[in-house]
């Protein structure tokens, strides 16, 4: 049975779907179309049948963002799935501060990555605090150069990534040691097990699905970075430009007179590419857990 | 452990106050400033026009959030209340850009938004955003948890859809909306990649994009820039540290928005 007027729904979901269309259905498909053209950021476009591809397969700029991006990915991945259910671990016994506590972690989460990274940028600059701090101790004779070598800008922009992640992450754990029984830890201390062995035995199983979760969010995030690395380096992708992300690249060619959008529209598939496993993995589990 | 995340907050801070006759390149620099001032504030205004980048980055932020609470909410609305044909197939799609992530169509975006008119506009920068796919999905889950018996009875009542919407659904849902709107605008303000490729023009820049450009170009004091980190972090940590209660209840429940 229909209680209203055959239109009503049409008109409540039409910007939705209008937008639906224009910013998501259309910007893909077109996506795909102007990978075969020569679209420059200032207007035209041809057909070019495979040519963006096969630049694609002889883009030596493009191996160094695909090698960032997974060292990115696998360097990640490790810290940003324990060390946050560690913390989580830590903050929620401390049940009287917890707002505190959860604000202060997340702190960095809502910042801008932009701020994160200038902040960062003044803290590992060659006269900033950390070069500073270890040459009064006597650490090193010269200024580390955090963000001006190829690997340790890499690295740099890893740490501010997961420095910026902690809270993020805490926040998804607590909600899932929540729903871990008291009585599975209760029980486990009874028969003797220890801080450690609890934590294997009890925690890891009892957020193991959050765990993928993460695991999967870090990963995609991983791969789309972006901003970090731009602001440490200037906008420069660091030395020779090795240190671009993938994301890097499609915004390097999507701007001015040099910009090639057929070519940044490649670049796009190679990201869909890489990020549709995780993804397709990513909206499963969300299923699961609704 | 507290220290760790909060500290580089402090020392950035400590830099934007400290006078330019205070060494900041020492070893051993205080953490707090010996004579604070404000004067690199007014400085960094001198230099790039930050408060209009601050009024423009709130313009895109308003723009996105009203756009949100208004499409997301009126199409969640429909399609978990509301029977139509085609529902299910819009459903879908909606789900279906969820494997897509944003910057895989940023491209072609930019070439809709371009052929719009707007390329170099802050329209062109908050369109796109205003209605978000994942909001009009969490609206439409907010709305299926309102128990059916609750529309019976109004339909029995002779209510209209209008009033529906006002009277079950809104007061229902404002959780939620809540969360979504802030997400909204925070997302707004931070986002950097975005407005980086539609504003070309310095005039025109948002917050995020004006900072880098103030890093890039104007890079030789360090306490400038901190002046403007601050210009653009403060705002955002104030309205997260108001609305927290909200903030931690969205994250728990749209974990997929990472």
């Amino acid at each position: 049975m229909r209680h209203h007027r055959w239109f009503t729904p049409w008109v409540l979901v039409a910007p939705a779907a209008v937008w639906l269309f224009m910013f998501s259905v259309w910007p893909s498909i077109n996506t795909v179309v102007l990978a075969f053209t020569d679209a420059k950021p200032l207007g035209g476009g041809h057909f070019t049948g495979l040519a963006n591809f096969r630049r694609v397969l002889d883009d030596d700029q493009l191996v160094d963002a695909l090698v960032n991006s997974i060292v990115f990915m696998l360097v990640c991945l490790p810290l940003l799935t324990v060390l946050p259910l560690l913390i989580a671990i830590l903050v929620e016994k401390k049940l009287p501060g917890i707002t505190f506590f959860r604000t202060a972690f997340y702190t960095p989460v809502v910042a801008s990555a932009v701020v994160v990274a200038l902040i960062w940028g003044w803290l590992l600059d060659d006269r900033g605090l950390v070069n500073g701090f270890a040459q009064w101790l006597g650490w090193v004779s010269g200024p580390v150069p955090f963000l001006t070598d190829r690997w340790l800008l890499l690295f740099s922009a890893i740490s501010l990534t997961v420095w910026k992640g902690l809270g993020y992450y805490m926040i998804i754990y607590l909600s899932a040691l929540g729903n871990v029984r008291r009585e599975l830890h209760e029980a486990a201390a009874v028969d003797g097990a220890g801080p450690v062995r609890r934590f294997l035995s009890v925690t890891v199983p009892g957020v193991r699905n959050t765990m993928l979760l993460v695991s999967v969010l870090v990963s995609v995030s991983a791969l789309r970075v972006f901003s970090e690395l731009y602001v440490l380096s200037n906008g420069t992708g660091g030395p020779g430009g090795r240190d671009m992300s993938l994301v890097m690249l499609i915004q390097l060619y999507s701007r001015g007179f040099t910009g090639h959008l057929g070519y940044a529209s490649a670049l796009s598939l190679v990201l869909l590419a890489v990020t549709i496993g995780p993804m397709l993995a990513l909206l499963r589990l969300n299923r699961k857990a609704a | 452990m507290l220290a760790i995340t909060v500290s580089p907050f402090l020392w950035q801070l400590s830099t934007s106050l400290k006078s330019l006759q205070e060494d900041i390149y020492t070893g051993t620099p205080g953490l707090l400033p010996s004579r604070p001032t404000l004067s690199n504030y007014a400085e960094v205004a001198e230099t790039i026009p930050v408060w209009s980048y601050a009024v423009n980055s709130l313009i895109v932020a308003a723009i996105v959030v009203a756009g949100n609470a208004a499409g997301a909410t009126a199409a969640g609305f429909a399609l978990a209340k509301l029977r139509f044909r085609g529902a299910k197939l819009l459903l879908g799609l909606f789900l279906a850009t969820l494997v897509l992530p944003g910057e895989v169509t940023i491209v072609s975006q930019y070439v809709t938004v371009r052929s719009l008119g707007l390329a170099d506009t802050l329209l062109g920068v908050a369109l796109p955003g205003a209605i978000g796919m994942l909001n009009v999905l969490l609206m439409r889950t907010a709305f299926q948890a309102i128990p059916p018996e609750m529309d019976e009875a109004a339909i029995i009542d002779g209510a209209t859809t209008w009033q529906r919407l006002r009277h079950i659904g809104l007061p229902n849902v404002r959780g939620m909306l809540s969360v979504v709107t802030i997400f909204a605008f925070i997302g707004a303000w931070d986002d950097f990649l975005w407005p980086l490729i539609v504003l070309t023009d310095p005039d025109n820049y948002t917050l995020t994009v004006g900072l880098q450009y103030l890093n890039g170009t104007f890079s030789a004091n360090p306490r400038l820039i901190a002046a403007g980190t601050m210009i653009s972090f403060l705002p955002i940590v104030i309205v997260f540290a108001a609305l927290q209660r909200f903030f931690f209840k969205g994250v728990e429940e749209g974990a997929i928005k990472g």
